[in-house]
C-alpha cells in the first residue's frame, strides 16, 4: 500500500474500553467530539446523515455508510473525506474507509484509527509521483499525534 | 512508527509558514476546497459562504504569500488554484485531513476522560 493511501492514528485513552466504545458508536456521543449532529444511530449497512457543528462549517452535511460493528472491538464506516462544498455532489466519487480498533491496555484503551483509500480519490490519483517519495505525510502526522497524546 | 528526528524538525520548520497560513478556519476551508475541486473563481469560492469576495480574496492572498495557492486570469475572472508542486500538494491534502483527525482525537480524549459516570 502506498504512503498516500492511508492515514493512521493511535492514541491511548485513560478510559475503559466500554466507555470509549460508547463515545465512538453512540451517534449522539460521537457527535459531541466529532462535532456533527447525526440524525440517527449507527446501524450496520445503513447510511446516517448529519450536519457538522464545527464553527465555520455549519453549512456542511456529512454522510456515512456504516460498514461493520463488532462490539467493543471494531467499528468502520465509509465516507467522502473533506466533502465540504454543499454545491458539489460527492456521491459519485469514491469513498474512504474509516476504521476504529479498540484494545484494552490495563484500565486504559488503545485506539487505532485508520482512514484508507485516498489513492482512489481524484485528487490523490493525480499525485502518483508522490508514491516515489520516501517520506510521506506520516512524519507530520506523528508530530501532530504526539501533540495531542 | 518512529522516524528520524532531524528530518522531522526540518519538515516542521519548512511547514511553519504553511501552518501559520492555515491557522484560520476559513483559509483551511479554502485550501481544502481547492484541493478537492481544482481551480475555482472567486465567485465560486465565495458563493454560499456568507463572506464577501473581498474577504475571500484577502484570505487567498495570505495563502498565496505562503506559497499555497496562486491565481491566473481567465478572461475577466481571476481563478485560484493550489500551487502545482505535486508532492507538496499531495502531502498537504492529506495533512489537512490528518490534522482534522488529530483535532477530533484530542476532543475524543477529553470527552472520554472527563465524562465518566460512575456506573
Amino acid at each position: 500500500m502506498s504512503q498516500t493511501d492511508r492515514i493512521e492514528k493511535q492514541v491511548r485513552l485513560r478510559a475503559p474500553r466500554a466507555r470509549v466504545w460508547r463515545a465512538l458508536t453512540d451517534a449522539r456521543e460521537f457527535g459531541e467530539w466529532f462535532r456533527v449532529n447525526l440524525e440517527g444511530p449507527f446501524v450496520e449497512g445503513a447510511i446516517v446523515r448529519g450536519r457538522i457543528t464545527h464553527p465555520g462549517y455549519e453549512h456542511v452535511r456529512m454522510e456515512v455508510l456504516v460498514e461493520r460493528i463488532e462490539p467493543e472491538r471494531y467499528f468502520a464506516y465509509r465516507w467522502h473525506p473533506a466533502a465540504i462544498d454543499p454545491k458539489v455532489d460527492y456521491s459519485s466519487e469514491r469513498t474512504t474507509l474509516v476504521e476504529f480498533r479498540l484494545e484494552e491496555v490495563g484500565a486504559e484503551t488503545l485506539l487505532t484509527i485508520v482512514e484508507s483509500g485516498f489513492d482512489r480519490l481524484p485528487t490523490a490519483r493525480r499525485e502518483e509521483a508522490f508514491r516515489m517519495n520516501d517520506e510521506g505525510w506520516g512524519i507530520q502526522a506523528q508530530n501532530l499525534g504526539r501533540h495531542v497524546a | 512508527m518512529s522516524r528520524n528526528r532531524a528530518a522531522t524538525t526540518s519538515r516542521m520548520a519548512d511547514a511553519a509558514p504553511v501552518f501559520a497560513a492555515l491557522g484560520d478556519a476559513r483559509r483551511l476551508g479554502l485550501v481544502t476546497r481547492l484541493c478537492d475541486s481544482g481551480p475555482l473563481s472567486i465567485a465560486r469560492l465565495s458563493a454560499g459562504t456568507g463572506v464577501t469576495r473581498q474577504a475571500i480574496t484577502k484570505h487567498l492572498e495570505a495563502l498565496a504569500d505562503a506559497g499555497l495557492v496562486r491565481d491566473t486570469r481567465q478572461g475577466r475572472e481571476r481563478v485560484w488554484e493550489l500551487e502545482p508542486r505535486r508532492l507538496e500538494r499531495a502531502r498537504r491534502c492529506l495533512d489537512q485531513i490528518s490534522a482534522q483527525w488529530d483535532a477530533a482525537i484530542g476532543r475524543l480524549k477529553t470527552f472520554v476522560e472527563t465524562h465518566q459516570p460512575n456506573t
